[in-house]
């Protein structure tokens, strides 16, 4: 399928959820600010989390099965993000303490993001990642590997993501 | 436009100008989204596809900018021309698939599309609570896309789906009817 129709389904997903997030809140009453972006969040990172999961499930069938928690995160850093991305994970650091760190020197759903100088562009590119951070979770978990996954960005279209994983791969 | 040449262009844009990404990825990131919709809204059918439309909508309202540029298509001379653009080129360009123009009313206002393809709708099944089939659209996005897209270039439609495969029938067939050419003068109405 073309990408276009990726790239603006998944720009729609944010207001999507922001709309759902009022939307179902003013039932109980109006919400704060941080509650919101809370709801938004939460939202975005479970929709992620079940495409992980899908996109796991599909394309992992063919290979062997991966024992060591890097060959999965190696997994995700080239297989996934190829997939969902169309480029590989430019680096990949860890501290042999369950802590990863992908970084995206170029990340897809920023490419296409205005950055107007003094624009809080940052503090709104971040809800972008609330989507991946769940695909990244998702798929992880399918794979045996419970773990936290935060992005961040600080210089656009750069994206930042670590993952800590939590507790030892299940059996 | 006759409909070959449209069926042309669309091949050769679809060929040569689309970056290309995996099906199933779109199908699962759709899927997520109507699941999640009706969790959230808890079986408000009627709720989700107005949403599914609206997200739909605002979609349309971006795709027909790349729409154009890519596929420097120029200006329709009539509805029938329209449709046989919208299902040659714009469905096979993003989604590379082209539903049926037919069905159309005397008036040439009217037509349907039939979907004998639908990758939104690949490996689904609707909810088994007796309700969703009567009252889920899936791919309700869709109608919202047409929608938004159209409007943008001054015609205001109304698009609903008539049949779905997914609910059991024999097709899946979305009506398209005009309703107004918008004047140049007015600025498009926000919705």
């Amino acid at each position: 399928l073309s990408s276009s129709s990726l790239d603006l389904l998944l720009i729609e997903l944010v207001p999507l959820a922001k709309r759902m997030a009022e939307q179902l809140a003013t039932n109980d009453g109006p919400l704060e600010d941080e509650e919101k972006r809370e709801a938004m969040f939460f939202r975005l990172e479970q929709l992620g989390y079940r495409v992980g999961q899908g996109l796991v499930e599909r394309f992992s069938r063919e290979r062997p099965r991966m024992v060591e928690t890097l060959d999965v995160i190696k997994f995700i850093c080239k297989d996934i993000w190829m997939i969902v991305f169309r480029k590989q994970i430019d680096n990949l650091k860890t501290n042999h303490r369950g802590v990863y760190v992908l970084t995206d020197n170029s990340f897809r759903p920023f490419s296409r993001m205005s950055v107007e100088a003094g624009g809080n562009a940052v503090l709104r590119a971040q809800p972008f990642l609330w989507f991946p951070c769940g695909i990244v979770r998702g798929a992880l978990a399918n794979m045996g590997v419970n773990a936290s996954v935060q992005a961040e960005t600080n210089d656009i279209p750069t994206a930042i993501f670590k993952i800590e994983t939590t507790g030892a791969k299940a059996a | 436009m006759s409909s070959t040449k449209a069926a042309r262009i669309g091949e050769e844009v679809w060929k040569t100008r689309i970056d290309k990404v995996n099906a199933e990825l779109v199908t699962l990131t759709y899927g997520s989204i109507v699941a999640q919709l009706c969790k959230d809204y808890e079986g408000d059918y009627m709720e989700v596809n107005k949403q599914l439309d609206k997200m739909g909508y605002n979609i349309g309202l971006r795709l027909i900018e790349d729409f154009l540029a890519k596929t420097n298509t120029g200006r329709c001379i009539n509805f029938r021309d329209t449709a046989e653009t919208i299902s040659k080129i714009g469905f096979k360009v993003f989604l590379n698939i082209t539903p049926t123009v037919t069905n159309w009313a005397t008036d040439n206002k009217q037509f349907s599309l039939v979907f004998e393809e639908n990758p939104l709708a690949d490996f689904v099944e609707l909810p088994d609570d007796g309700r969703a089939q009567n009252e889920l659209w899936y791919s309700n996005i869709l109608c919202g896309v047409l929608r938004g897209a159209l409007e943008m270039v001054q015609m205001q439609v109304d698009a609903h789906f008539t049949s779905d495969v997914l609910r059991g029938n024999e097709t899946t067939e979305m009506r398209v009817s005009l309703i107004r050419i918008i004047d140049d003068e007015l600025p498009p109405g926000d919705d």
